[in-house]
């Protein structure tokens, strides 16, 4: 931390006061959650393409997994579903998968080379036809019992903070899959292929009405902290008081979890961890050439980057209580997170961090901001005679992708490390 | 026969314009890729722009009174292509040549494009809304059918954006053909996919080779969006959400490889379509079929469409990472 960051810091603590005092006080805390968990997923991106060059355009999908799985583990039980024979079929399939898997692993199991390499993709076509085909039969029909008799399996009933937990989990597990597939392509075809594989987890996700209600939406997904119901039953009167101290409670919590993440990242950084994944990043054949396993820790990094991911993914659906797969854009939920660290400064974690904050406060205000624009141009324009601009409420709302289009190519050009640049400390400085 | 036809209907017609508005746009794709070496994630904002384009040269034709017997939108096309294409040469001064000149990593170059495809769609939607519009407001669309000379078996259904579609895809493919093996500034496009150090030593002009990789970019483009606005319906994120599938058209082709581009775009189209066809209705035909036989054959359901593109992707990334030609390497 320099002085100028501390300024920049200042700056944005200076902002989020001013926001305070144009809008609400409640408010600008809903804003700041929003913010804070942004930041985590920014400082997970900052992880794999600001600590170790990893192209990852999939942003949205591990916020997905995150967002299903905290409304898995922390929805209310649904005993309609537990009662019928949706978890009897539910662990047919899963044995179904199971066994297409271990079939498919035994024939990548045969060798590579001699007379049988022709005979073992042949194979392998085979084999992921066939358990294709036996998963098919389990699951299709558990899929349609349960739609109909329990409408969706419901959740677990756990506390929220396992289902960020969790969240992290199932999106390291997702990351270590994709990762093992795709981590060996270069930078164009990486991006590419993540992206796809963010699409097909959408997919997934929004057409798999049995296990995640697809687009009639799940809620309400409870809070780890209590809810403004729970504040006024308790005997606080004023229900503006209620929300204010339910707010910055949750906003605590993310607090509190944002910062300790940030230190053991920041600790990392600076230890022997971070200079091998710098070495790595910028140099992968001289780093493989002195003995670093780089397929392997460019594995880790991706899945260490992709758990923040989920986290953040799970806080945020937490805190609008509603799992919403339609709701899910690459704009707003991939591209939006290179923004804040491209502008932030990709490979330091201050500049992750700002960047978060900084981008969505920017990406929040700027539609307001721009309604008031427009209406001034529009009185100006009526005023003149060529007439009033019609819809401005849904073109404000346009305003701000291209505001976001403008940052990042503005960022791109005239400081392309970003606001807080990366700083490598050496032995002399 | 009936099923047969159906098929013919369903799969080979349909898949056919899909895959022609692919390999349009993997064609641009590619041969940005193959000269200036980075993904354009903008493409797709570039065909919606073009068939925005279309949208207001129709409306301006209508206005002036002018009856075509083709489709409007397809007569507008050349002047939305001229358009489209100069506003290509105008993106890429105004976002990519800058950062070219400062001598940028090409990963640079792709961040860029991601932001000037946010540009590009926050302007199109502050113009025109997010309503949906047709191209057929004023017109009829007209749909072809052709009848066998056999009794009893329905007709071969296809409309006329469809024809316009195939027809154009086949043409264009062809001239770009020429331009690239006979023409001066094609050859040195291909000359500078291959080897650009070695194209700019031996005398070729690669400012207009670059050029000329964007108006050929810009105004396919403009074409495959029109096409596509005209066989579906014209919507803002009309192109950002096949933007995907045509990379990966790109990519099964070989990215930097034009034959290859054309031949993935068809690929995928085809794949699409065909997984998505429910397969037992080819079965119908046969009289007595055991009651266990499954109504519902389609590899995938409807709703997977496109994940069908990235699964293929994904295999052909991990099979023949070059893809089934041999692309440019990055």
């Amino acid at each position: 931390m320099i002085r100028r960051d501390a300024i920049l810091f200042a700056g944005l603590g200076v902002l989020v006061l001013a926001l305070a005092n144009w809008f609400s006080v409640p408010y600008t805390l809903q804003i700041l959650v929003n913010a804070f968990a942004y930041a985590l997923i920014a400082l997970g991106l900052n992880v794999q393409w600001g600590y170790a060059g990893l192209f990852n355009f999939g942003v949205m999908g591990f916020l997905m997994v995150g967002g299903a799985s905290v409304t898995f583990v922390s929805y209310p039980l649904n005993d309609a579903f537990w009662s019928s024979d949706g978890p009897f079929m539910l662990f047919k399939a899963l044995l179904a998968a199971i066994a297409g898997g271990a079939l498919i692993w035994g024939v990548t199991r045969m060798p590579k080379k001699g007379n049988l390499a022709k005979l073992r993709g042949f194979l392998l076509v085979i084999a992921w036809a066939v358990a294709y085909v036996v998963y098919r039969s389990q699951i299709d029909p558990a899929a349609r019992l349960i739609e109909a008799e329990a409408d969706f399996v419901g959740g677990l009933g756990l506390p929220a903070i396992f289902g960020w937990v969790f969240g992290g989990i199932m999106a390291g597990i997702i990351a270590y899959i994709i990762g093992k597939i795709c981590l060996g392509l270069r930078t164009d075809y990486l991006a590419i292929a993540t992206i796809g594989v963010s699409e097909i987890i959408r997919a997934l996700i929004k057409n798999m009405d049995w296990l995640t209600r697809g687009t009639l939406t799940v809620s309400p997904v409870p809070w780890p902290t209590p809810l403004p119901a729970d504040i006024s039953a308790s005997g606080v009167a004023s229900p503006d008081m209620a929300i204010l101290l339910a707010r910055s409670g949750f906003l605590a919590v993310v607090m509190l979890l944002v910062g300790i993440i940030f230190f053991f990242l920041q600790r990392a950084y600076e230890g022997p961890w971070g200079r091998m994944m710098r070495a790595i990043r910028d140099n992968h054949i001289a780093a493989g050439s002195i003995g670093k396993n780089v397929t392997k820790r460019e594995l880790e990094i991706f899945v260490l980057g992709a758990v923040l991911m989920g986290v953040g993914g799970a806080i945020l659906t937490s805190y609008v209580q509603l799992l919403d797969p339609s709701g899910y854009q690459p704009i707003n939920h991939t591209f939006i997170v290179w923004v804040m660290i491209i502008v932030g400064g990709a490979g330091n974690n201050y500049g992750a961090l700002f960047g978060g904050i900084f981008i969505y406060i920017v990406w929040t205000i700027s539609e307001p901001a721009s309604v008031i624009l427009f209406s001034f141009i529009s009185d100006m324009s009526d005023g003149v005679g060529i007439g009033a601009i019609p819809d401005i409420e849904s073109r404000a709302l346009q305003m701000r992708v291209f505001v976001l289009g403008m940052v990042i190519t503005l960022a791109l050009r005239y400081a392309p490390q970003g606001m807080i640049p990366e700083r490598v400390r050496t032995q002399e400085g | 026969m009936n099923e047969f036809i159906f098929f013919l209907n369903k799969v080979i017609i349909s898949g056919a314009t899909l895959g022609s508005v692919y390999a349009l746009g993997a064609v641009g794709v590619t041969l940005i890729f193959g000269i200036l070496r980075f993904a354009h994630f903008a493409h797709g904002d570039m065909m919606t722009l073009g068939a925005f384009i279309s949208f207001m040269l129709v409306g301006i034709f209508q206005s002036l009174g002018i009856q075509t017997p083709l489709p409007t939108g397809f007569i507008v096309l050349p002047f939305a292509m001229a358009i489209t294409a100069g506003l290509a040469l105008g993106i890429d001064k105004g976002f990519y040549e800058p950062l070219r000149a400062k001598g940028v990593k090409t990963v640079t170059l792709l961040i860029a494009s991601i932001g000037v495809t946010l540009m590009l769609q926050g302007l199109i939607r502050l113009f025109a809304g997010t309503a949906t519009r047709s191209f057929f407001e004023n017109e009829s669309k007209d749909l072809f059918r052709f009848k066998l000379p056999i009794e009893g078996v329905r007709s071969i259904n296809i409309s006329e954006p469809q024809i316009l579609v195939i027809v154009t895809t086949i043409i264009t493919v062809l001239v770009l053909h020429f331009f690239l093996t006979r023409s001066r500034i094609g050859k040195g496009m291909r000359a500078m996919a291959d080897n650009p150090s070695l194209a700019q030593v031996s005398g070729i002009n690669t400012a207009s080779v670059v050029r000329a990789t964007w108006i050929i970019a810009g105004s396919l483009a403009a074409m495959a969006g029109t096409m596509l606005a005209l066989d579906v319906i014209l919507k803002p994120d009309l192109a950002f959400n096949i933007v995907l599938p045509i990379f990966a058209a790109a990519v099964v082709g070989g990215l930097g490889h034009s034959y290859g581009a054309i031949a993935g775009g068809f690929l995928i189209g085809f794949a699409e379509t065909m997984s998505v066809f429910n397969w037992s209705i080819m079965f119908r035909g046969f009289d007595n079929l055991p009651d266990w036989f499954p109504k519902d054959l389609s590899l995938v359901p409807t709703e997977y469409k496109l994940t069908v593109a990235f699964i293929i992707l994904v295999v052909v990334l991990l099979v023949r990472p070059q893809g089934i030609f041999k692309g440019a390497s990055s």
